[in-house]
Order: structure tokens, then C-alpha cells, then sequence
């Protein structure tokens, strides 16, 4: 679906970040880390106050007229060149996807459509435009991977954040069963349709333990909301982590789980 | 037919207790899991070293071409089989075409009538329609044949019968005709094979569907395994095929691209054991085949998608059900449970132009759009897109975009309309949005920890006691 | 208004507009060009593991080939066509290990039960093969028709080695089917088979249990 080819910038001195409304809220620290990542490379991040959310709850819900309002109010926050970057592989998606999707038949159409082409996301934008190079300072750890549907399949991510991983010395990546399948999230899916995303999630929980990881790291807060909250409820001996968080915890000043 | 679990169309009103039966149910789970995900391998290995993408977009392009064409491609499909000698019907609807096959069958005095498999003619609820009139309809499809007995309706499109078991054949092989129980495969299908053959020897009639009609030509394709589509259009002395008006192609050639696009994402063959190219009727020197060649061609809603630029591309579909082999959804609660003809992706996108948005208003929301079935959809259909614009026609969602679905708007309702005009408000209001984001986490402690569906299967997620927002502004002062 | 006319009519007006159609790029289907034996070798390579039995026999005396298979198989009533080789090599050779020949030279209607029910096996010609997906090309006529490839539990097949084209887009092209197709043609890839009973593969469920192919060299 990634059907676009995707031309890298050189790396900027600059980049907005765009930090997602489950970040806002629930996990500011994956949110934190980013940022972190991104100054350790050498980027100013700028984060523009007026950011709020993508809108794709309401776009996904077919509520078009509410989503596109909340996108415009988003669509002015990015009035320089600089990459936008987004922790989060379903609100990059909304945005390099559907945005023009969204503003199609609208005055905003071409805004939506450069805004559109300068959205990142982050995991992507470290590996492939900044060329990370990740110094790994943690003890020995296994852990398995969750890519996000969009992010594998939206944007064509499939490989980027276990490639990231692989950069960690002491990390090991544990392999799953259907590492493609979907965890069962899918926004409002997960509520209209509880026993079938229960079903899901319960799956997936299972193949994410059996690969013998006791911590898996995924690149979207709302696969991690859901296959931690159904671990938790069901004390599935099974922790998650945004994978920035993770990385900036092994490779930053003070990493945690280092002797 | 008391014991019908098929569509019916008030089955798909029905969507979520059937889905919950199904999830709770499982043998269900278990048959379906491991049919997809061997369905699944064996589609990756049947294109290894193929180019994939360039075959996709090879397969989009033949069906985007053949639609840019479909009125022109129609009457020269008719004007060219008028010419091999065989009679092109047309019928606004199921309903039509019952009576366009029950007047075929009566002028032929018709008592009984063999099935290849044809989706279109479930659509049409066509065997049911032929019993009510003392017409016989037997299906000769393995699979379809079982799920006959057993009264059912299809649950895959391409394996009817992928929900049940060898043990669950074999006792209502028992059952119904008498064979012995046993869970020798090859022996159950020897006898459905024995008690098949004298039907066919029987049949009046032959009625079939098609996988491509070739313009050019004259030509109806069908695509096959058993032999009994062959069976089925060659010994009864009359063959009636029934399809969708979108499935004409220009030429063979584009037939042979979909068929490697078919076949492959259907089931991983390269080819299946029968490709049937039938371009007329019996000559008068031939020894066998039909003497009488029916095509009837189906709109049945067609051409309603066709009058919009983005529902266009449901027409693309090849009925390969490869988008249903990797949904999610669909390994979890099986055909049934959706109560359409059509079920997984393809019928969430289709069904809803056949029945109307408000009987199928549960069908577009059942996804969480992960795209699974868009990536391997042969001819590149959007499926997430149009699920996407589903849901938006299902509460008029887009007052720039009208909806124009029948049955459109049937899923708003003022509470819900009403939160996301709050949701709106709050979101294009930064300073409200930053005001009620950080009194919430500052409270986070009152959240509360039941949260309706979510909350069944997990907890709830909790607020961190600072935003980003105020992470940040915190650092940088 | 007719149903054909209030249908082409929404098709013809459609709220839409008109549609521009894309071009088609086919050249992802074009294969490099095998030699004859690498055909051979890729035809057997698909057709066998969907267990369509492959004999290779010297064009000139496959008869002999024949004959030792049938003798196998314990065939007692080989079915050929009325006209045209195979079925008139057979029945001039006049020999003696060969099981008894019958002619498909009357209307089915008049003989469907002893079709049905009597023949073991049938021979047939083809119209070439499939090197790629291991298909032949079967394009019944009078002479050959079409149930003898069907109803028979073993239907034996004869396919001259240069015959075999590498894709079936090159065989539509080389043998110009689009200047007009019999009343029927059939690709057949193998036996007849079924997985519609959880998965499980079993042949011969409606057509023949066995394929068998004499590929002429």
C-alpha cells in the first residue's frame, strides 16, 4: 500500500514535532524520548503548541466533516519546510495518506498536500534520514516487536523498527507467529466491535509471550494500550514499551537496566 | 431449510451476536484458523519469483481498462456470442434473473437442474427460487454439495465448506445419504463423486457461473479443480451461465493475467486443474456438449457502484477471496457469521450496494482497518477506502461528499453525532484542548477504570499526571 | 425499457463521467525463451506434484510406450476418437497387447450410461502444452470430443515435445486464438481434484482420478 516511492530529505537542523494526542496524554515519556533521539542527532525540534490531534478518530469513524475541521486547525501549525515528524505510524499515516484524501474538493487541497508529503514517522525519519547509529548501554534483553498495522503496511515499515533494534548489541528480538496480523486495535473497532478485537488481542498476546519475550516494544500507542491492557487484565506476564522510549532508556545518559 | 445458518437478509441486522457465537464457538476458531493460515503460506509461495507488484498493477489496470469500457464490452460480448449461437439475457436484479433461468428451464420442461459453483446465483438465492417451482437444484461442487445437505449456505467463496470438519461431512454424509462414516477423505469424496455422476447423467438443465467473459471472442472462462464445472456445461444437453455484468475483459490476453492473479491468490496454484473456455453451443456434426448455450447477465446493484468514481473499484474483484483468507476478522468469526452472500472484506465493500446501508450498517465498522486485505487484493481494490468512505456514508458523514449509498445516514445518531461535534470542538480549540487535557491528567487518579467494551478484555489506560504539552513547556522555561 | 437497455443506459450516463482507461503493461508475464528440453523439464516440474504422470516416449514409437502403461494399469476398453491420429495409429497397428478400442463416433445421448460406466481409460491428442503450469491445451472437435477427457477415470494424453509453449500468453499469441475459439477449449493441469473436505486433497472426484501424458520427443 506504501504505493508512492519514498524520497528521503537530506537531514535538517530543524523538524516539527507532531506528538500525537495518545502521547499528549497517556504516554508523554515515549513522547519525551523522541524528542530526545532527535536532539541527540543534532535537530532542533520545534513543537508547535496549537498541535491537538490528526483527527483520524473521527476520519475512521466517518464523521468527515468533524475530522477535516480538526485537521485544518492542524494544517497552519507547519509554516516552514522542515520535516514533520510523528511518533506514531497510524497518525504519520492519517496525515502522508489520507490528508489529501481528506482536503480533496477543499481550498486547503494543495496545503494538505505539501503538509502530506513532509510527514514522518519518527522510527523511519531516525533510521533513514538522520542514519542513527545506536550505542547500545543496557544489560542483555530479549524482546519482540510489534509493528503497527499502518506503520508495516500504510507507510511500508515493515523492517524498520526490528533494523533499529538490531542496532542494540545486548538486545536480542524474539520471534513471534504472525508478526503481520493485527493486534485488534483499530481505534474505535476495539469498542463497537469488543468481542472480535477481544479475540484479537487475546491472540496476539499469546504469539507476543510465546516467542519468549517477557517485553515487547511496538511503534503505536494504541497497540500498546491494547495488548498491554489485555495483558494486564488477564496478568499475562507480558510488559510494553513505545519503542522510543526503549531506545532512548538503552542508549541515552542514564539508561535504565544498565549495571 | 429451518436449519438455514446462511444469508438471509435480516441474518446480516444479526452481525454481532453471530460474530459473538462464532468467537465462542471452538471448533469454529479452530477450523478457520488453521485453513487461513495454510491458505495464507501457500499464497506467498505460489508467487515466489514472481514481480509481484508489477503483476498487481498489471491486474488493477486490466480491470480499471475493462470498466472504463464495460457498456461498449457488453455489447460486443453480446453481439459476439449472439453470433457463436448463444442466447445473452439481462436482469435488473436476483429476481429477474430466477425468472429468466425458471423460463428457460420450463420451456425445456426441465425437472432438474446441476450446479457448477456460481456466487452469482447465491446472490440470486437461485436454488431456492427453482425448488419453490418443482425444479430440482442440485450443487455438484464438493463443497458446495455438503453445505447443501447440510442446508447452509457457503462460508468462503471459494471453499464452501471450509467451516466444517471430516468428522462433521462425514456424519451428515451419513445422514443424508447413506454413505458410511468414515474419516477417509478420499473415500467421502468417491461417494459424493458416485451419487454426483448419475445426477449429472440425469440433468435437464446445467447452470453455471463465470470467472471472465471475453469480449472479443465470445468467450465465457471458467476456472476450476473438480470437473464438475465441465460436467456441468458439457453433459446436460442445456448450460445456463450466470454472471455479474463486470465481469467482461476485452481479450484472452487480459484472461491470461488474471487467471495467473486468480489462482495463485485464491488457493497458491499455479492453475487450477480446469480452465473451461466456452464460446457457443454444440455444433450440429459435434457428438456432445450443450445444444443450448444461456448467458444471463446480473446487474443486481452494479451499476448503481459504477456511477462513483471511488466505489467504482469494487468492481475490480476477481472473487480470488484472498482478502478474506488474510483478514483477521474474517479467521476469527468465519463466513457465516456476517449473514451475507458475500463475506470477509469483499462483502463488507459489496454487500452494502446489494442490501442497502441500513441492513448492513454493522458491516463497514467490523474492521480495524489494518489493510491486510488491500495488500494482497490481486487487482489493488482500496478495500480500507472504501470501508473508510462506508462508514462515512453510513452516518452522512461529509456534507462536502453526499453520501449516495442506498440506505445511507441509517447509522446516525444524535448522542454519537453529538460527541464527535464535541470531540470537534475541543480538538480545533487548542488553548480548550490544553486547558481539559491538563485538568484531566492533573486528576488522573479519578479516571474511571471501567470503560465499557475496552474494559472487558483490558484495563483501562491511565492518564500520565503531565501531558507532553506541559512536559515540554516545563523544560523549555 | 428492457432490462439490457435500462442497464447499459446507467452504464452509458454514468454520474461519474467518463472514464479514461489505463494502459496495461504485460510485460511482466513475458518468460526468457526455454529451449524444448528445459520446457519438458519445467512442464514435468509442475504438472507431477499435482500428480498429472509423466512419460517421455520417442515420437515414433509411442505405441509401444502405450501399451506398457495400459498393460500396467490392467486396462480393458481404451476409448479413441473417430478420425485422425491418435485414435487411427491405434487401430491400424492391429496389435495384440493393446486393450480392446472404442470409438467415440455416436452422439453422446445415445451412449452416455456405457461412457459412464464401462470405459477405463481414454487417449486423446492435444493442442500443445504449458511449460510454465504444466497445462495442456485440449480444443475438442468431432473427431476428439469433448467428454472423452472427462468422464473416463484415466485420460491419457499425447504432447509433441515442440509443441509445448513456455506461457499460456505466449500460446494464445503464437496459435492466434483471438481469430477464433472452438465451441469449447480446455487448459487441464492434472487429474481432477478437490480440497473442499477440510483441506484435504483428493482426486478424481468429478473428472478422471488419472492424467497421464506421453510427451512425444
Amino acid at each position: 500500500m506504501a504505493d508512492t516511492i519514498k524520497l528521503y530529505p537530506p537531514k535538517p537542523d530543524k523538524v516539527y514535532f507532531y506528538g500525537t494526542c495518545l502521547i499528549d496524554l497517556f504516554y508523554p515519556d515515549a513522547g519525551m524520548a523522541g524528542i530526545q533521539l532527535l536532539e541527540r542527532e543534532g535537530i532542533e525540534v520545534v513543537f508547535p503548541e496549537d498541535q491537538t490531534c490528526c483527527g483520524q478518530p473521527a476520519w475512521t469513524s466517518g464523521y468527515h466533516d468533524e475530522a477535516r475541521k480538526v485537521a485544518r486547525s492542524q494544517l497552519s501549525l507547519f509554516p516552514e519546510d522542515w520535516p514533520i515528524v510523528v511518533p506514531s505510524g497510524s497518525c504519520g499515516g492519517m496525515m502522508r495518506k489520507h490528508y489529501p484524501q481528506l482536503f480533496r474538493d477543499t481550498p486547503e487541497a494543495p496545503l494538505a498536500a505539501e503538509v502530506a508529503g513532509r510527514v514522518w514517522e519518527l522510527t523511519d525519519f531516525l533510521l533513514n534520514v538522520c542514519h542513527i547509529k545506536l550505542k547500545d548501554l543496557g544489560s542483555p534483553a530479549t524482546v519482540a516487536m510489534h509493528t503497527s498495522c499502518s506503520a508495516r503496511r500504510e507507510l511500508g515499515l515493515a523492517e524498520t523498527g526490528p533494523r533499529l533494534l538490531a542496532q542494540l548489541e545486548q538486545v536480542t528480538l524474539a520471534e513471534q507467529v504472525r508478526p503481520e496480523e493485527c493486534c485488534g486495535f483499530g481505534g474505535t473497532f476495539a469498542v463497537r466491535h469488543g468481542d472480535i478485537s477481544g479475540a484479537m488481542v487475546a491472540e496476539k498476546v499469546e504469539a507476543l509471550t510465546d516467542s519468549g519475550a517477557s517485553t515487547f516494544v511496538t511503534t503505536d500507542c494504541g497497540c500498546l494500550m491494547n495488548i498491554s491492557g489485555y495483558a494486564e487484565k488477564n496478568r499475562k506476564p507480558l510488559q510494553g514499551q513505545h519503542i522510543l522510549s526503549f531506545l532512548w532508556e538503552r542508549t541515552g545518559d542514564k539508561p535504565e537496566g544498565s549495571s | 431449510m429451518s436449519q438455514q445458518t446462511g444469508a438471509s437478509p435480516s441474518d446480516v441486522r444479526q452481525f454481532h451476536p453471530r460474530a459473538r457465537a462464532a468467537i465462542e464457538n471452538p471448533k469454529i476458531r479452530r477450523n478457520f484458523r488453521s485453513a487461513m493460515d495454510g491458505l495464507m503460506s501457500k499464497r506467498r509461495n505460489a508467487f515466489s519469483g514472481w514481480d509481484l507488484e508489477a503483476l498487481r498493477d498489471l491486474g488493477a489496470a486490466i480491470r480499471q481498462n475493462a470498466l472504463a469500457q464495460l457498456p461498449d464490452l457488453l455489447e460486443q460480448l453480446e453481439a459476439k456470442l449472439t453470433e457463436n449461437g448463444v442466447r445473452v439475457h439481462w436482469a435488473e436484479d436476483g429476481e429477474q434473473a430466477c425468472r429468466i433461468v425458471l423460463d428457460i428451464c420450463q420451456a425445456r420442461k426441465a425437472r432438474s437442474v446441476i450446479k457448477g459453483k456460481s456466487m452469482v446465483s447465491e446472490e440470486m438465492d437461485l436454488n431456492h427460487y427453482l425448488e419453490a417451482r418443482d425444479i430440482e437444484a442440485l450443487e455438484s461442487d464438493l463443497g458446495e454439495y455438503i453445505v447443501q445437505l447440510a442446508h447452509e449456505t457457503p462460508s468462503h467463496i471459494i471453499m464452501p465448506a471450509i467451516h466444517k470438519n471430516t468428522g462433521e461431512i462425514s456424519e451428515l454424509m451419513h445422514e443424508k445419504t447413506g454413505t458410511e462414516r468414515s474419516d477417509d477423505v478420499e473415500y467421502l469424496t468417491a461417494s459424493a463423486r458416485q451419487q454426483l455422476r448419475e445426477k449429472f447423467m440425469a440433468a435437464d438443465v446445467g447452470i453455471s457461473g463465470v470467472n471472465f467473459a471475453v469480449a472479443q471472442t465470445g468467450t465465457l472462462c471458467l476456472v476450476e479443480n473438480e470437473g464438475n464445472g465441465r460436467m456441468t456445461t458439457t453433459v446436460p444437453p442445456c448450460h445456463i451461465a450466470v454472471t455479474g455484468i463486470e465481469k467482461v475483459v476485452p481479450t484472452l490476453e487480459d484472461v491470461t493475467a488474471l487467471l495467473a492473479l486468480l489462482t495463485r491468490s485464491a488457493t497458491g496454484q499455479h492453475i487450477t486443474t480446469y480452465v473451461n473456455m466456452i464460446s457457443g453451443p454444440r455444433k450440429t456434426e459435434e457428438l456432445d456438449g450443450p445444444e443450448e448455450v444461456h448467458l444471463v447477465l446480473v446487474d443486481n446493484g452494479r451499476s448503481g457502484i459504477y456511477q462513483d468514481d471511488q466505489l467504482l473499484d469494487t468492481l475490480r474483484c476477481i472473487r480470488c477471496g484472498a482478502c478474506m483468507n488474510h483478514c483477521p476478522v474474517y479467521t476469527r468469526i468465519g463466513g457465516h457469521a456476517y449473514g451475507t452472500t458475500y463475506p470477509g472484506p469483499i462483502g463488507k465493500i459489496l454487500m452494502p450496494h446489494l442490501l442497502g446501508l441500513d441492513e448492513t450498517r454493522h458491516l463497514p465498522s467490523a474492521s480495524s482497518l489494518c489493510g491486510a486485505c488491500g495488500e494482497v487484493c490481486p487487482v489493488k481494490i482500496p478495500i480500507p477506502d472504501l470501508l473508510v468512505r462506508l462508514r462515512q456514508e453510513s452516518v452522512n458523514g461529509d456534507q462536502l461528499h453526499p453520501a449516495r449509498v442506498r440506505g445511507h445516514g441509517s447509522k446516525r445518531h444524535a448522542g454519537e453525532a453529538l460527541a464527535w461535534k464535541t470531540w470537534q470542538w475541543v480538538h480545533a480549540h487548542p488553548a480548550a484542548y490544553r486547558m481539559g487535557t491538563a485538568l484531566a491528567s492533573r486528576f488522573n487518579r479519578l479516571q474511571p477504570g471501567k470503560l465499557g467494551a475496552w474494559t472487558r478484555f483490558r484495563t483501562a489506560p491511565r492518564l500520565a499526571s503531565k501531558t507532553l504539552h506541559q512536559r515540554l513547556k516545563e523544560r523549555d522555561s | 425499457m428492457s432490462a439490457r437497455d435500462a442497464i447499459l443506459n446507467r452504464l452509458r450516463h454514468r454520474s461519474g463521467g467518463e472514464l479514461t482507461a489505463p494502459a496495461r503493461d504485460f510485460s511482466v508475464l513475458e518468460r526468457p525463451q526455454w529451449s524444448t528440453g528445459e520446457k519438458v523439464r519445467r512442464f514435468r516440474e509442475a504438472i507431477e506434484p499435482v500428480h498429472g504422470e509423466v512419460h517421455q516416449c520417442p515420437a515414433d514409437n509411442w505405441i509401444d510406450c502405450l501399451a506398457e502403461i495400459l498393460a500396467q494399469k490392467g486396462t480393458r476398453k481404451l476409448l479413441v476418437g473417430n478420425a485422425g491420429d491418435p485414435g487411427d495409429s491405434l487401430r491400424q497397428a492391429q496389435r495384440g497387447d493393446l486393450p480392446e478400442l472404442m470409438i467415440y463416433d455416436e452422439p453422446i445421448s445415445s451412449w452416455q450410461a456405457h461412457l459412464f460406466e464401462e470405459v477405463d481409460a481414454s487417449l486423446t491428442s492435444t493442442r500443445g502444452g504449458i511449460a510454465e503450469t504444466g497445462s495442456l491445451i485440449l480444443w475438442p472437435t468431432v473427431a476428439e470430443p469433448r467428454l472423452m477427457s472427462l468422464v473416463p477415470p484415466v485420460h491419457i494424453a499425447l504432447l509433441r515435445a515442440d509443441q509445448l509453449y513456455t506461457t499460456l500468453h505466449e500460446a494464445i499469441r503464437e496459435q492466434d486464438w483471438s481469430a477464433g475459439m472452438p465451441t469449447n477449449a480446455l487448459l487441464v493441469s492434472g487429474p481432477s481434484k478437490t480440497a473442499d473436505i477440510e483441506q484435504t486433497l483428493a482426486y478424481g472426484v468429478h473428472g478422471p482420478k488419472e492424467l497421464i501424458v506421453l510427451i512425444l520427443e
